[in-house]
C-alpha cells in the first residue's frame, strides 16, 4: 500500500492539469516573502548590532578627569590609572593619548588649538570584565578618593535611549514577520480551498476509484507546496538582492553605527531557508485543507 | 478476450462462494425527507449477473450509490464481500472501492486527461506500474471502438463516446463488482449489444455485474441474467425470489 501510494504520487502530473494550480497564488506568495525576508533582515540585523554594541561598548566606563592644572591633571591620570589597574573586575585600563584627544577636538576647536592651552579633560577608557558593572560604585569611590576631580561617566548612559531604540525596532520586525507568516498562512489556505474547488469533481472520482485521503491529500500538498517554494523563492533572492545593494550603500558610507547594523552570516542563512520553510507550511496547511474537506466525504 | 491486464495470482482469493452483496432491511433517507428507499432486503450471489430496473424515480441510483460506497444507509446493514459496511471504519474503505468498478449515470471523467489517462485511473490508484498500463488501456479503448480517439478530451467527444470511455474505466482493473448505471443510454443498439456482452465476457471470468437500465431489449440480451424491479424505494419481488438468491428469475417476465 505504501509503494503503491507512492507511486501514484510520483505520477500526479499524469492526474491532474499541467501548470500552476493556482493562478496568481505564486506572485502573491513572492511578494509576501520579499516583505517577510526584508522584515526578518531587519529584525536580524537590529539584533545583531544591538549585540554587537552591548559587546564592546556596554561593559565600558570612562573616567574624565577635568582639572585646570595640566600638571595635576596628569598626575591624577596617572594615579587614577595605576590605581585601575589593580582594580578587581576591570579587564583593561587606556588612558586616551592626547593626540587622539586632539584629533577628536579638532573638528570643533581648529587645528591651532593646542591641549596645553585649553582646559580639556583627561580621559581613561576603563573595560569591566563580565559583571564587572555591579562593581561600579565601589569602582566610583575609588576613583574619588585618588582623584577627586574625576567622573566616572557610563557609556551605557548615553547610549541607553538608542539601545532603547534598536530593541522596539526589533520588537517591530518581530510582529512584522509574525504578520507576513499569518498571511502566507491564511494565503496557503485560500490557495487549497480554492483548488479543492476547482477539482472538486476529480477528487471525488479519485475517491471512489478507491484512492485513499493520503494519496489525494499528497497530490494536492505538493502542488501548493512546489508553488510556494517557487513564489518563495523568486521573493527571497529579490530581499536577498535588494540587501546586498543597500549594504554595499552602507559600507560605502562608512560609519560606524551603520555599520553596527550590518547582516551577520547567519541572518543570510535565515533568509535562504525562508522559502522552504513557508514551502513546509504550506504542506502542513494544504494538508489539514484538503483532508478535512475528504472527511466530509464517505 | 482482451481483459485480462492481469495475471490471476494477484487478484484477492475468491471468498466462500455465499452472496457478494447482502441488505438487510436497508432503508435510506437524503436529508428531512421521507425514505428514498425503505426496507430493502435482498442479496447478490458472487458470480451473479443483474439487471436493476423500474421507473425513473425509483432509486435506481440511490441503490447503486449504495453498492459502489458513495453512501452510508440511515437505517439497515449492508454486507459487501463478507464484511459490515455499515459500521467499517472511514479508512478501510478505499481498499474495498477498488474492488467495485462503476460505470456513472453521468459518466464522470476527469475532464482534463485524454481518454486513455481516465482509462488508466483505476490502475494508476492502484498503483500498477507504469510499464503495465499502456498495453490493457489500449486494448480496452480498442473494445470499445475509441482506438482512434485515445488522446482526446472528454469535451471533444460525443456523448456514445463518453460513456464508452467511462465503462473502459470501470472494467479496466477487472472489479469483483461491477456496478453500471444505465450504461447504453448513450448509445446506438449495435454498441449497446457489444457492450453488455464484454459485461458478460467480464461476468463469465467472475465479476459480478449490476446494470440499471430502462432498456427492456437490453435485459433480453443475457440469457443468464436475473431482474431486480425497484418501485418508489421498494422492491418489486413479489414471488420472493431475490429472498432466496440461489434460484434464479427468468428475464422473460414481460420484457420478451
Ligand atoms: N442527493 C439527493 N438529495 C435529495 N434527493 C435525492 C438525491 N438524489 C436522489 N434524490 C431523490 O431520490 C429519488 C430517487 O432518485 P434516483 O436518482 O435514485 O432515481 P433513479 O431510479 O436512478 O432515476 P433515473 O432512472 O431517472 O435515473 C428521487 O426522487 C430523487 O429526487
Ligand atoms: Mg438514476
Amino acid at each position: 500500500m505504501t509503494a503503491a501510494a507512492r507511486d501514484f504520487g510520483a505520477r500526479d502530473g499524469r492526474l491532474f492539469p499541467e501548470g500552476r494550480l493556482s493562478g496568481p497564488m505564486p506572485w502573491v506568495i513572492a511578494i509576501m516573502m520579499f516583505l517577510t525576508a526584508l522584515a526578518a533582515a531587519t529584525g536580524l540585523g537590529l539584533a545583531a548590532g544591538a549585540e554587537r554594541i552591548e559587546g564592546q561598548i556596554g561593559n565600558r566606563v570612562t573616567v574624565q578627569i577635568v582639572e585646570a592644572n595640566p600638571e595635576l591633571r596628569d598626575r591624577q591620570a596617572v594615579a587614577v590609572a595605576a590605581m585601575l589597574e589593580r582594580a578587581e573586575g576591570v579587564t583593561r585600563v587606556r588612558p586616551v593619548p592626547a593626540d587622539e584627544l586632539d584629533a577628536l577636538l579638532e573638528p570643533w576647536l581648529g587645528a591651532s588649538a593646542a591641549t596645553a592651552e585649553l582646559p580639556v579633560p583627561a580621559l581613561i577608557d576603563v573595560d569591566l570584565g563580565a559583571g564587572g558593572r555591579a562593581r561600579l560604585p565601589q569602582l566610583r569611590a575609588a576613583v574619588q578618593e585618588v582623584a577627586p576631580a574625576a567622573m566616572v561617566s557610563d557609556v551605557a548612559d548615553w547610549l541607553g535611549p538608542f539601545s532603547g531604540l534598536l530593541a522596539s525596532l526589533q520588537w517591530l520586525a518581530a510582529g512584522l514577520v509574525a504578520l507576513m507568516i499569518a498571511a502566507t498562512a491564511a494565503t496557503v489556505v485560500l490557495a487549497a480551498r480554492s483548488s479543492l474547488n476547482t477539482h472538486g469533481q476529480t477528487i471525488e472520482i479519485l475517491h471512489l476509484m478507491g484512492a485513499t485521503d493520503q494519496q489525494i491529500a499528497r497530490m494536492f500538498q505538493r502542488r501548493i507546496a512546489l508553488d510556494v517554494l517557487f513564489g518563495g523563492i523568486v521573493g527571497a533572492a529579490l530581499a536577498i538582492l535588494v540587501l546586498v545593494l543597500i549594504g554595499g550603500r552602507v559600507a560605502a558610507i562608512g560609519s560606524e553605527l551603520l555599520g553596527s547594523i550590518a547582516l551577520p552570516g547567519h541572518a543570510w542563512v535565515v533568509l535562504a531557508l525562508l522559502p522552504f520553510a513557508g514551502a513546509v507550511l504550506a504542506l502542513l496547511v494544504a494538508r489539514v485543507t484538503i483532508q478535512r474537506a475528504l472527511g466530509r466525504l464517505l | 478476450m482482451p481483459l485480462v491486464a492481469r495475471d490471476e495470482g494477484s487478484r484477492p482469493p475468491v471468498t466462500a462462494p455465499g452472496p457478494i452483496v447482502r441488505f438487510d432491511n436497508v432503508g435510506l433517507r437524503y436529508g428531512t425527507g421521507a425514505e428514498t428507499l425503505s426496507d430493502l432486503s435482498f442479496s447478490l450471489r458472487t458470480g451473479g449477473f443483474y439487471f436493476l430496473t423500474g421507473p425513473s424515480g425509483a432509486g435506481k441510483t440511490s441503490l447503486l450509490k449504495l453498492l459502489y460506497l458513495a453512501l452510508r444507509p440511515s437505517r439497515g446493514l449492508i454486507r459487501l464481500f463478507g464484511e459490515d459496511i455499515v459500521t467499517m471504519p472511514r479508512g478501510r474503505l478505499p481498499g474495498f472501492r477498488r474492488r467495485i468498478g462503476v460505470v456513472f449515470q453521468e459518466f464522470r471523467l476527469v475532464p482534463h486527461l485524454s481518454a486513455f489517462d481516465n482509462v488508466a485511473l483505476p490502475l494508476r490508484v492502484a498503483g500498477v506500474d507504469e510499464r503495465d498500463i499502456a498495453t490493457p488501456v489500449n486494448e480496452m479503448l480498442a473494445w470499445v471502438g475509441l482506438s482512434d480517439r485515445a488522446s482526446a478530451r472528454p469535451a471533444t467527444l460525443s456523448g456514445g463516446e463518453q460513456q464508452r470511455v467511462a465503462i473502459a474505466r470501470a472494467v479496466i482493473a477487472r472489479p469483483e463488482l461491477l456496478v453500471a448505471d444505465e450504461p447504453t443510454g448513450n448509445v446506438d443498439p449495435e454498441m449497446a449489444k457489444r457492450l453488455i456482452h464484454l459485461f458478460d465476457a467480464l461476468n463469465k471470468l467472475g465479476t459480478t455485474v449490476i446494470v440499471a437500465t430502462h432498456d427492456l431489449h437490453l435485459l433480453t440480451s443475457v440469457p443468464s441474467a436475473e431482474m431486480i424491479r425497484l418501485d418508489r424505494g421498494q422492491l418489486a419481488d413479489p414471488t420472493g425470489a431475490l429472498r432466496n438468491p440461489p434460484r434464479k428469475v427468468e428475464a422473460a417476465g414481460g420484457a420478451r
